[in-house]
C-alpha cells in the first residue's frame, strides 16, 4: 500500500497549485486590504486577520504570471510560516485532496525561473498536474526586492 | 532526568547568580559584613547541592571549591581580598556559563575549569587549611557531609533548617535533598544523624520555614512572557472592539446600549492598564547588574568607582527594559572606562580617588528619564571637535560654529573615537553611535551634556511602553497613516488663498516659513509615491502640515487630511516588510481596517531631510541674525506698540512664544517684576522703561492683562512686556539708522511707518545682566 498526503490545493491563472495541509492555517474569502507602499508589488497589502495583521502575498505576481482580470476578487490561503501567519492571494480554492506519494515527480527541466525555485515538484493526477508549493520560499525572498521598489525618485 | 526540575532550577540559580554579583561586589566594599557572607555561603551552597542531585558535575565541583573558599571567610580564617573576589565572581560566570550551555544543550557543555578551581583551591589554603577532598564531592552525600567532614568546628549547614529566612530564599534546597535518589530523610534529619543539630531544633523550625514558603508562594507567581504578550494582543484586541462600539453608540440613542458601552469603555480601559502594569518591570533589574560590571572595569582600568542609584524602583514595559539594557551597559562602561579619571589624576584635580557613578531614573511627563552621570574630566570638546573635522565627519566650518553642547553629542556619529587607545572595554568607535540608534529604535532620544573638569552627564528619555501609544492619525492618497504623537510638534494649515504663496522653493524643495525658520516640507504622497502627486499640488486647497521632529531636525509633513488622535496599539511588520524603515508598524483601526505607522526617522532619511546640512543651532543663528539686522535682507517680524505710538519691532526667531497674563499674575521677587510660567520663574522687562520711553507701565497694568513676548536662552526665559501686538511682517528692511541707545539696533521703514528695531539681548542686558550669566549644565536645550 502507498503512503498518501493531503494537499490543499487551490488556483492560480489556469494552474492547480497544492499545500500540505498541515501548513494551511485556513482559508477565507477577499478581504479588504491596506496598500503597502514602497514595497514591491508582490505584496498586495496588509489584511486584519482577528486582530493578526497579516502580509498578504499575490501568488500570481510571485509566480511572475499575469495578473488577475480586473474585478475579480482573490482569496486569502492563511499560510503557517516559520515568522508567522502569511496570506497567499489566489484565484479559486479547489478541494483537500489525498494524494499518492508514488505520483510524485521533480519539477520538469523546462520550468521557467520564478515557478522552478517555489514549485517542489508535480503529482500527476489522473485529469491535470497538481503542482506542489513551496511556501517558506513563496512568502521568503521578497524583501530583497524592495531595494528594487524603492529606488530613490 | 525531569525537564521542570532543571527548568526551575535554571530559573532559580540565575536569579541567585545574578545577587551573587551583587552581594559580592557589596562584600567588598564590607568584608565583614557577616549576613552578605552568609547569603552568599548559601547561595552557592544550594546551587551546589542541586546540581549534584541534577548529576551537573563539572558544575556541582567548581561550585563546591567556591563554598570551600566561603566558609573559610566566613569563620574569619580568611580575609576577603581583592583576588578572592575576583576568583569568586569568575566562579559565578563559569557556573552561568555551565547553566546556559545547559539551558542551550541540556548539558554543561565541554569545559576545563581546573585553572579557576586550582586558584580558588589556592587562595582556600592561603590560611594553610586543608584542600577539600574531592571524592568526597563526587558522591552523591556530598550536600550535607562534605562540609562537616570538611569542618566538623563548623556549622554552615546548622544555619539551613534554623533560619526561616534561609528557607525563605532558598526553598528548593530542602525539596532538592528530599528528591535525592527517593531517599525520604529530610536534611533536618539527616543533620540530627551527624549530630549537629538537635532532631528537636530542627523539627521546631520546620513550620516556620514551610509558612515563610507559603507566603512567599501566595504573595506571587512566575507567569511565562509568552502568555503576558498574548494577554497583551488580547486587550489590543478588545481596545479595537471597544472603539469600534463606541463609534456605533454615538450614532444610536438607547439607553439600553450607551450604559453598556461606557461601562464596557471603562473596564477595557482600566484592564488595559492592568495588563501593562503585569509587563513593567523595575529598571533595578537590569541596574543590579551595574556594581559587577563598575567593578570589573575598574578593576582592569586601575580606578576606584563607587556606583549609586536613585529611583531603582522606576517601571518599563518588559521590552523596553531589554532593548535598553545593552545601551545602558555600555554607557556605564564607557563612564567608567573613559570618563572616570585614574586615581592619581583625580587627587591631583583635588577629587576624592575614588569616583562616582550615578544612575538616576525618574518619571517625566509620560515618559521615563535615565541619567548616567559620572564626575569625571568630562568631554574635551576641543578635541571632539578636531577629531570629527579630521574625520570628516562634519565640515570644519559648521564644526567651528557649533555649540559646546552640540560638540558633545557629535560622539554619537558613527566612527567616531577619541580613545587615545584602544581597551578591551571601548574607543573602537563602535558603541555610542549604536547606543543612539538603540535608543532611538524604541522612540527615546538620548543627550550629552558635559563639563571638562567636571564630569558627564548623558540622558536619555525614554518611552513607558511600546506596546499602546498616542498617535496622529491621518490621510494620504486615500490611505490612513498614524503618526506617533513623540515626534508630533504642531500642526500648521495654510488657507486655500495663501497656499500658493507661503509654500515656497528653493531650487525645486518646497520650503515654509515657520516663525521665520525655513522648514522643508515633505509630501507624504511623493514620499511614499502614492497618489496622483502633481495634480494634487497643482489644486489650490488647504494645506496640512505636520511638523515633526527627527533627530534633531524639523520638517513639516504634507497630507491630505488630518484626522484625529488615537490611543493605537502597535502591531509588527511581518518580515516581508522588515527592509522598509519608513513604517514602524501597523494598528488597527476602529473600523478594522488596518493602517501603517509612519517611521518618522525613516521618513526623513527617505525624503532626505536628514542627510541635508544646515546649520542646526538656533541659538547661534539668533546671535547672528541680530548681528545682520542691519543688512538689507528679507526678514520676518514682530510688530507691537509701546506707550502711544512707539512702533517697535523684533525679530521673528527671537521670540519664543507670546503670552498674555492678567495683572494679578505678576509678583515681585527683588527689584523685578516677575510672573510664574511653565513651572519656573520668569522676570519681566517692560519695554517702554527700558527704553526711557512713557511710562506706559502704570497703564497697561490698567487694562488688566499684559502683552508679553517671551525670549528664551539657555532653558530660561524672559518676558518683554509691550502694550499691543500689532502684527507679524516680512520686510526687506532698508535705510536703517543706527542708534546709539542700548537697547535698539536702530529703526527702519516698516509697512510704511518708522519702526525702532529692538535688540533683545542688548535690552536683557541692560537690564537684568544676570540673565547671561552661567547658563546652568542641567538645563534644558530648548527645541
Amino acid at each position: 500500500m502507498t503512503k498518501t498526503r493531503q494537499l490543499c490545493t487551490f488556483f492560480a491563472d489556469g494552474q492547480f497549485f497544492g499545500v500540505p495541509v498541515q501548513q494551511v492555517q485556513e482559508v477565507i474569502r477577499y478581504q479588504e486590504m491596506t496598500r503597502v507602499p514602497l514595497v514591491p508589488p508582490v505584496v498586495r497589502g496588509l489584511i486584519n486577520l482577528r486582530g493578526q495583521i497579516v502580509v498578504a502575498i499575490d501568488l500570481r505576481r510571485r509566480l511572475e504570471l499575469s495578473d488577475r482580470a480586473e474585478g475579480q476578487l482573490p482569496m486569502n490561503v492563511i499560510v503557517r510560516t516559520a515568522d508567522g501567519a502569511v496570506s497567499l492571494l489566489v484565484d479559486e480554492i479547489g478541494d483537500v485532496l489525498e494524494v499518492e506519494e508514488d505520483t510524485f515527480e521533480g519539477p520538469p527541466e523546462t520550468l521557467q525561473a520564478a515557478s522552478r525555485e517555489l514549485v517542489l515538484g508535480v503529482h500527476k493526477l489522473a485529469n491535470h498536474l497538481l503542482l506542489v508549493l513551496d511556501t517558506e520560499k513563496a512568502v521568503n525572498g521578497i524583501e530583497n526586492g524592495s531595494l528594487r521598489s524603492g529606488a530613490e525618485v | 532526568m525531569n525537564d521542570e526540575i532543571v527548568r526551575e532550577f535554571l530559573v532559580e540559580s540565575k536569579e541567585n547568580l545574578d545577587s551573587l554579583d551583587r552581594e559580592l561586589v557589596h562584600l567588598e566594599g564590607d568584608p565583614r559584613n557577616r549576613d552578605t557572607l552568609a547569603s552568599i555561603f548559601r547561595t552557592i551552597h544550594t546551587i551546589k547541592g542541586t546540581c549534584s542531585f541534577l548529576g551537573f558535575t563539572k558544575l556541582e565541583s567548581v561550585a563546591h571549591v567556591g563554598e570551600n573558599l566561603l566558609s573559610k571567610l566566613r569563620d574569619g580564617e580568611l580575609e576577603l581580598s581583592s583576588a578572592i573576589t575576583t576568583a569568586l565572581l569568575a566562579m559565578v560566570d563559569a557556573i552561568r556559563q555551565m547553566l546556559d550551555s545547559i539551558e542551550s544543550s541540556g548539558s554543561e557543555g565541554e569545559r576545563n575549569d581546573k585553572a579557576l578551581i586550582d586558584t580558588l583551591v589556592a587562595l582556600q589554603q592561603g590560611t594553610g587549611a586543608a584542600p577539600p577532598n574531592a571524592s568526597t564531592a563526587a558522591s552523591g552525600d556530598a550536600i550535607v557531609r562534605q562540609p562537616l567532614a570538611a569542618d566538623p568546628s563548623a556549622e554552615p549547614i546548622g544555619e539551613l533548617p534554623v533560619a526561616p529566612d534561609t528557607a525563605t530564599q532558598r526553598a528548593d534546597a530542602q525539596p532538592a535533598t528530599e528528591r535525592r535518589d527517593g531517599d525520604p530523610t529530610r536534611i533536618g534529619e539527616t543533620l540530627a544523624e551527624h549530630g549537629s543539630v538537635k532532631l528537636q531544633d530542627a523539627a521546631e523550625s520546620l513550620p516556620a520555614q514551610q509558612a515563610a514558603r507559603g507566603s512567599v508562594s501566595e504573595a506571587s507567581i512566575r507567569v511565562d512572557v509568552g502568555l503576558l504578550d498574548k494577554l497583551m494582543n488580547l486587550v489590543g484586541e478588545l481596545v479595537l472592539a471597544r472603539n469600534q462600539i463606541v463609534q456605533f453608540t454615538n450614532t444610536v440613542e438607547d439607553s439600553n446600549l450607551i450604559a453598556p458601552s461606557q461601562r464596557l469603555n471603562l473596564i477595557t480601559t482600566e484592564l488595559q492598564e492592568g495588563v501593562m502594569k503585569t509587563r513593567m518591570q523595575p529598571i533595578g533589574n537590569i541596574w543590579s547588574k551595574f556594581p559587577r560590571t563598575v567593578r570589573d572595569v575598574a578593576v582592569s582600568c586601575g580606578k576606584l568607582v563607587r556606583i549609586e542609584m536613585e529611583g531603582k524602583e522606576t517601571e518599563l514595559d518588559k521590552t523596553i527594559i531589554e532593548s535598553i539594557k545593552d545601551p545602558l551597559t555600555h554607557l556605564v562602561r564607557n563612564a567608567v572606562d573613559h570618563g572616570i579619571e585614574a586615581p592619581e589624576q583625580r587627587a591631583a584635580a583635588g577629587k576624592p580617588a575614588e569616583g562616582r557613578l550615578f544612575l538616576r531614573a525618574y518619571h517625566e511627563g509620560g515618559q521615563v528619564n535615565i541619567e548616567i552621570t559620572d564626575d569625571g574630566k568630562g568631554l574635551d570638546c576641543e578635541r571632539i571637535r578636531r577629531k570629527a573635522v579630521e574625520r570628516g565627519l562634519i565640515p570644519a566650518d559648521q564644526a567651528a560654529r557649533m555649540s559646546e553642547r552640540e560638540i558633545a553629542n557629535l560622539i554619537f556619529l558613527p566612527g567616531f573615537s577619541t580613545a587615545e587607545k584602544v581597551t578591551n572595554v571601548s574607543g573602537r568607535g563602535v558603541g555610542m553611535d549604536v547606543v543612539k540608534t538603540n535608543i532611538e529604535k524604541i522612540g527615546g532620544t538620548v543627550d550629552v551634556q558635559s563639563k571638562v573638569g567636571t564630569g558627564t552627564t548623558v540622558k536619555m528619555k525614554i518611552p513607558l511602553t511600546l506596546a499602546i501609544i498616542p498617535a496622529l492619525i491621518v490621510t494620504s492618497g486615500g490611505d490612513r497613516y498614524a503618526i506617533p504623537q513623540v515626534s508630533l510638534l504642531e500642526l500648521v494649515r495654510i488657507e486655500e488663498e495663501e497656499a500658493k504663496t507661503a509654500i515656497e522653493y528653493v531650487h525645486r524643495a518646497p520650503v515654509y516659513r515657520l516663525r521665520g525658520h525655513l522648514l522643508p516640507l515633505v509630501y507624504l504622497n511623493d514620499a511614499l509615491k502614492i497618489g496622483d502627486q502633481t495634480n494634487d499640488r497643482k489644486r489650490d486647497r488647504a494645506v496640512n502640515i505636520i511638523v515633526l521632529q527627527a533627530d534633531d531636525r524639523q520638517f513639516g509633513l504634507v497630507v491630505d487630511e488630518i484626522n484625529d488622535t488615537e490611543e493605537i496599539v502597535v502591531k509588527p511588520l511581518g518580515k516581508q516588510l522588515k527592509s522598509v524603515n519608513t513604517f514602524a508598524g501597523a494598528t488597527i483601526m476602529g473600523d478594522g481596517k488596518v493602517a501603517l505607522i509612519l517611521d518618522v526617522m525613516g521618513l526623513a532619511q527617505q525624503a532626505n531631510v536628514i542627510s541635508e546640512s544646515r546649520d542646526r543651532s538656533i541659538a547661534e543663528k539668533d546671535a547672528a541674525a541680530s548681528k545682520e539686522a542691519g543688512v538689507g535682507r528679507k526678514q520676518t517680524f514682530l510688530l507691537f506698540r509701546t506707550g502711544k505710538d512707539n512702533r517697535m519691532a523684533v525679530e521673528l526667531s527671537l521670540v519664543a512664544r507670546l503670552e498674555e497674563f492678567t495683572t494679578d499674575k505678576i509678583e515681585t521677587a527683588g527689584d523685578h517684576r516677575v510672573v510664574q510660567y511653565r513651572g519656573k520663574i520668569m522676570p519681566l522687562v517692560h519695554v517702554s522703561e527700558a527704553l526711557n520711553a512713557t511710562q506706559a507701565a502704570a497703564a497697561s497694568s490698567d487694562a488688566g492683562t499684559i502683552q508679553v513676548v517671551v525670549y528664551s536662552e539657555n532653558g530660561r526665559s524672559i518676558g518683554l512686556v509691550v502694550d499691543h501686538i500689532l502684527d507679524i511682517v516680512e520686510e526687506t528692511v532698508a535705510a536703517q539708522h543706527s542708534s546709539k541707545r542700548s537697547g535698539l539696533l536702530g529703526s527702519a521703514i516698516i509697512q510704511q511707518h518708522v519702526t525702532n528695531l529692538v535688540d533683545v539681548r542688548g535690552l536683557i542686558r541692560t537690564t537684568i545682566p544676570a540673565f547671561f550669566d552661567h547658563p546652568s549644565v542641567g538645563e534644558e536645550q530648548r527645541q
